[in-house]
């Protein structure tokens, strides 16, 4: 099919001329359903944290609210310039991508500040850039190029060996930060990757029952024979939400709180009377929890409304791996969808206490100037691999 | 470019490896939403309440019991407000060593032993387990200062306003007004006590208790909004039911005659009783008892001596209220029973006489006057002017195996509960033939009814057992024309503004019928006693310029010193008011208790009694 060959009435000049502009912007093959799932749910995270933490800093109840919406077009800015490359450049750089990422963790153990015992991020003029974040989407990146370039060399064990080994490096950095949660998403994010790259099911058998082996070992061998891996309260954390009420005053707290907050908030909400969340009840309300605010906040509705928005967003991602003009942009959208999914799952999963308490961010929603940054130039190198795709099958574009 | 990988999934392959990711997804979002579903949807009204009651704390806010006044409105019992230290026990630090050094650390601050404050906690939780325990009220705000300055170090340590009763005149009406304390457990079960709470206040005695449910208020509440560190939050207060403070009662307590009874008891030092009281009405006007108390004591943590003083010695009995409580023989006092039973039952006229020869014998008994005066021939109005023991014997001899004596003495009053509005009185005995026999048959008593015990019963001797309040009744029964009235300390209910809210009727429990001119040959014999030329008390009253009629008493009681009786009706021929005295071990009835009633007539009259220089005969 040509483009050029594309009948087109001459009774309509401006139709003509806007198409080129859309074209000329970048719009052109946009998928707009993935851009507006991203950008309602940033909406959605303003409208919340806009109305439920207007009196956490005293004297400026929009702190929160503003520093999201800057942070917010900021990533929409960078999503809008990823767009405009062709992604596969990145496979291309995928040894800078990974050696960046390895040192900007690594870093964080040299020149980052300690919040709350862990070194996560950089100390910065504006905000506090946590690499860890932007790395989740690095080092899909370059262990897509990874994979794509070795998929020749050696055999297959090797290669998922190799591909594991990969992906463990910067996840064991990050870990050592401490930080768990995010280690988990580096973790997923390299299955992801090597689901697509076709690393064999018996392989990721393997793997599994290897997990589950460690997870044994770590939370019951480890402890059992004196030298826990954990540190006391990433265990205790782990572990409550099997018996949330042993302990509510403890680790469990903050999960019973959480399901109460949500579960107050019925059918419809409870808007501004809402106790919950408003009264500290459940903390981190702004960034791990905030899910629970949506919850107390608006209701079945508004919760409702939220996950179907990351439905949709993951959905649309699946979509592009199919539409990829090559393996690597598969790859790629393979592994940002299964990482969105995953980080979804987890934190909406803590919030409704079905899932343990790791300290992963709702991508989008949580307040946090990196997550929010790095989530939407993930979205931008998806509406890449989308343009690229649908390029490709025109006459092709050099850009 | 393109890759030409075959290992790459693309094609089928890729859509079988699409298809399982696309079915975990879809199995993830449909857990979360159905645990949505559960969470809001199913469980929500629960997690709904929850919230609800995460958010709010309630503080029961204490209202003030009423005042208690006299009738003139001057205040017996009023309210201070006074700082009680509490702690909430499930707050102190779960390390049983620290625990004790900061209950140490109170202890010493609040001048109690480590030992005092288990055994304070101990006590309290017994009675509402997890409510704050009252460590100590009427701290000073030196230490309010520094625990609130030191709040960190003393978790569960708080400061509470709490109202304490107070006594503007100490000891006044101690007995009358009784004491507040807890409610305990027992009286939590109790239907009267359903409405309270633990912890709150509750008259335990005398008119506190009587009138426990106008007096008490009604506890307010008030619910806050809490943060998650338990701190009130901004604009929190969401409900606020305002105390209802307690009603006020007013006595009928008059507090001129009640300051003067209680300074002559007082004066006498030793124990006794006194009562004056509104004949046709049955209000008391003054009512009190020695030794007395102090109800403050009740309001404040007691040294061991102040509990044996107030509880363990049998024979002072401070807290007993001897008007009501303890039943004695009444001497001479009780010689108005046996004329009016005698004059009713046609035993004697006013006119018949009776030679008194100072004895008289039956049996292998001889019963004497009092230093064996003999007066020779006697009317009933001479006999008691004079006070002549032989001319009632000879009434009870006459009357031994008819009963006559004993049905008088119950229409008056004497031997049955009076009906007063506070608790604790004494019922009496009033002994008869059938009471002896019965206790003899059961082999209790060592013989049957004899004439003998009648002739001791006419002079208020032997086995009675009166109360100066049932003695008070008699009298004014005799005074008002035979109305038994209802004694009784509560006049109204007043609110806080001083409007009357309720007004007490107390209907008289009966009426027995007097002949006029039975009444009027004892009354007449009366005032001779009280102010006649040969009166036994003349030499108390002669002075006193209202005309009065009372009758003095000598009671023997086995083991102990003669004690002391006067009880009269004033003003003669148509008296108002009743006052009864009893001095124990006082002596001759014209000894000690007389004069302590002429101090209640003189306050009642405003009027002094001079000097006399006549003196009646002794009794």
């Amino acid at each position: 099919m040509s483009y050029m060959a594309r009948p087109r009435p001459v009774t309509e000049p401006f139709a003509q001329a806007r198409e080129s502009l859309a074209e000329r912007l970048g719009f052109a093959h946009f998928d707009w359903p993935l851009a507006l799932a991203a950008v309602g749910l940033l909406a959605f995270s303003a409208l919340t944290l806009g109305q439920a933490t207007s009196h956490d800093i005293p004297g400026n109840p929009h702190y929160y609210l503003n520093r999201q919406i800057i942070y917010g077009i900021l990533g929409i800015v960078g999503m809008l310039l990823l767009t405009r490359i062709d992604y596969s450049r990145f496979r291309e750089l995928r040894v800078g991508i990974y050696t960046f990422l390895c040192v900007s963790v690594s870093l964080v153990f040299v020149f980052g500040f300690a919040a709350r015992g862990s070194r996560r991020a950089f100390e910065l003029p504006f905000f506090s850039f946590q690499p860890s974040e932007l790395g989740k989407l690095l080092l899909v990146l370059a262990l897509a190029g990874f994979v794509i370039d070795g998929a020749r060399r050696g055999s297959p064990i090797q290669r998922t060996v190799r591909y594991l080994c990969l992906g463990l490096a910067p996840a064991a950095l990050v870990f050592l930060q401490p930080d768990l949660g995010t280690s988990l998403v580096f973790v997923v994010a390299t299955l992801a990757v090597m689901y697509f790259g076709g690393v064999p099911w018996t392989h990721f058998a393997v793997i599994g029952a290897a997990l589950v082996t460690l997870i044994a070992l770590v939370l019951v061998v480890a402890p059992a024979v004196g030298h826990p891996i954990l540190k006391g309260y990433q265990e205790e954390r782990l572990t409550s939400f099997v018996h949330p009420n042993s302990d509510p005053g403890g680790a469990g707290y903050q999960q019973s709180q959480s399901k109460v907050a949500i579960g107050a908030g019925q059918l419809t909400g409870r808007g501004s009377q809402a106790t919950q969340t408003r009264l500290n009840f459940v903390p981190e309300r702004q960034t791990d929890f905030i899910f629970a605010v949506i919850g107390e906040r608006y209701g079945f509705a508004g919760a409702a409304f939220v996950l179907s928005l990351y439905a949709l967003l993951f959905w649309r991602a699946l979509r592009i791996t199919t539409l990829s003009k090559n393996s690597y942009g598969t790859l790629v959208a393979g592994g940002i969808a299964v990482s969105l999914l995953f980080q979804v799952f987890v934190n909406v999963g803590m919030n409704l206490g079905i899932m343990p308490i790791t300290g992963i961010p709702l991508p989008l929603m949580s307040y946090g100037g990196s997550s929010v940054l790095a989530t939407f130039l993930a979205v931008g190198v998806l509406q890449s691999i989308n343009i690229q795709a649908r390029l490709s099958q025109k006459d092709r574009f050099a850009w | 470019m393109f890759l030409r990988n075959n290992d790459l999934p693309r094609g089928p392959r890729l859509t079988l490896r699409l298809a399982v990711l696309g079915g975990i997804a879809v199995t993830l979002f449909a857990v979360l939403f159905f645990r949505l579903w559960s969470l809001q949807v199913i469980d929500g009204s629960h997690y709904l309440a929850e919230a609800q009651n995460n958010r709010t704390r309630e503080y029961t806010v204490l209202a003030p019991r009423g005042e208690i006044l006299a009738r003139n409105g001057e205040p017996i019992v009023q309210n201070r407000t006074s700082l009680a230290l509490l702690l909430n026990t499930s707050k102190l630090p779960a390390d049983e060593a620290e625990a004790t050094a900061e209950l140490t650390k109170l202890g010493s601050l609040a001048h109690m032993s480590l030992k005092r404050v288990r055994e304070v906690i101990a006590e309290q939780e017994k009675v509402a387990a997890g409510a704050p325990v009252t460590l100590r009220r009427d701290v000073g705000y030196q230490l309010i200062y520094y625990l609130e300055e030191n709040k960190r170090r003393f978790p569960g340590v708080s400061v509470e306003r709490v109202f304490v009763r107070a006594y503007p005149d100490g000891s006044e009406a101690a007995h009358v007004i009784g004491t507040v304390g807890e409610v305990t457990e027992e009286q939590l079960k109790e239907k009267r006590y359903s409405q309270l709470e633990p912890g709150e206040e509750v008259g335990q005695s005398g008119a506190e208790y009587a009138y426990d449910k106008y007096l008490r208020g009604k506890p307010g509440v008030t619910r806050v909004q809490v943060n998650a560190m338990g701190l009130p939050t901004p604009g929190g207060q969401l409900v606020q039911e305002a105390p209802t403070p307690g009603s006020d009662l007013v006595l009928t307590i008059n507090p001129a005659l009640q300051k003067a009874g209680e300074a002559a008891l007082a004066e006498r030092g030793l124990p006794g009783a006194f009562i004056s009281m509104n004949i046709h009405t049955g209000e008391i006007l003054a009512m009190g008892s020695n030794p007395t108390y102090e109800p403050k004591v009740f309001t404040e943590p007691m040294t061991q001596a102040q509990v044996n003083e107030l509880f363990r010695d049998p024979v002072l009995a401070p807290l007993a209220d001897r008007v009501t409580e303890s039943a004695y023989p009444t001497g001479s006092t009780y010689k108005i029973m046996t004329a009016l039973a005698a004059l009713e039952n046609g035993v004697i006229t006013p006119s018949t006489t009776i030679v008194d020869n100072g004895y008289i014998e039956r049996a292998t008994q001889k019963f004497e006057n009092a230093g064996g005066t003999a007066y020779g021939a006697l009317s009933l109005v001479r006999a008691l002017e004079v006070s002549s023991d032989v001319f009632m014997y000879e009434l009870g001899g006459r009357m031994w195996d008819k009963n006559y004596l004993q049905e008088w003495s119950h229409k008056m009053g004497i031997g049955d509960p009076t009906g007063l509005d506070i608790p604790g009185e004494s019922e009496g005995l009033v002994p008869s033939q059938k009471w002896r026999d019965e206790l003899f048959e059961n082999g209790e008593t060592e013989r049957p009814w004899s004439e003998g015990d009648n002739i001791q019963l006419a002079t208020g001797q032997g086995d009675l057992q009166t109360t100066p309040l049932q003695m008070a009744i008699a009298y004014a029964a005799l005074g008002n024309d035979g109305t038994i009235v209802t004694p009784h300390v509560g006049k109204e209910i007043r609110d806080a503004a001083g409007r009357v809210l309720k007004e007490f009727e107390f209907q008289a429990r009966r009426k027995v019928k007097i002949d006029p001119a039975s009444r009027q040959a004892i009354m007449e014999g009366l005032h001779g006693a009280a102010q006649g030329p040969e009166g036994t008390a003349s030499a108390v009253f002669g002075g006193f310029p209202v005309p009065i009629a009372g009758k003095t008493g000598t009671a023997e009681r086995p083991g102990h010193a003669d004690q002391s009786w006067w009880i009269g009706l004033a003003p003669y021929p148509d008296p108002n008011i009743v006052t009864a005295v009893t001095i124990e071990e006082g002596g001759f009835g014209a000894e000690s208790a007389a004069p302590a009633a002429l101090k209640i007539l003189e306050a009642y009259f405003h009027k002094q009694a001079s000097e006399v220089s006549t003196v009646g005969g002794a009794e």
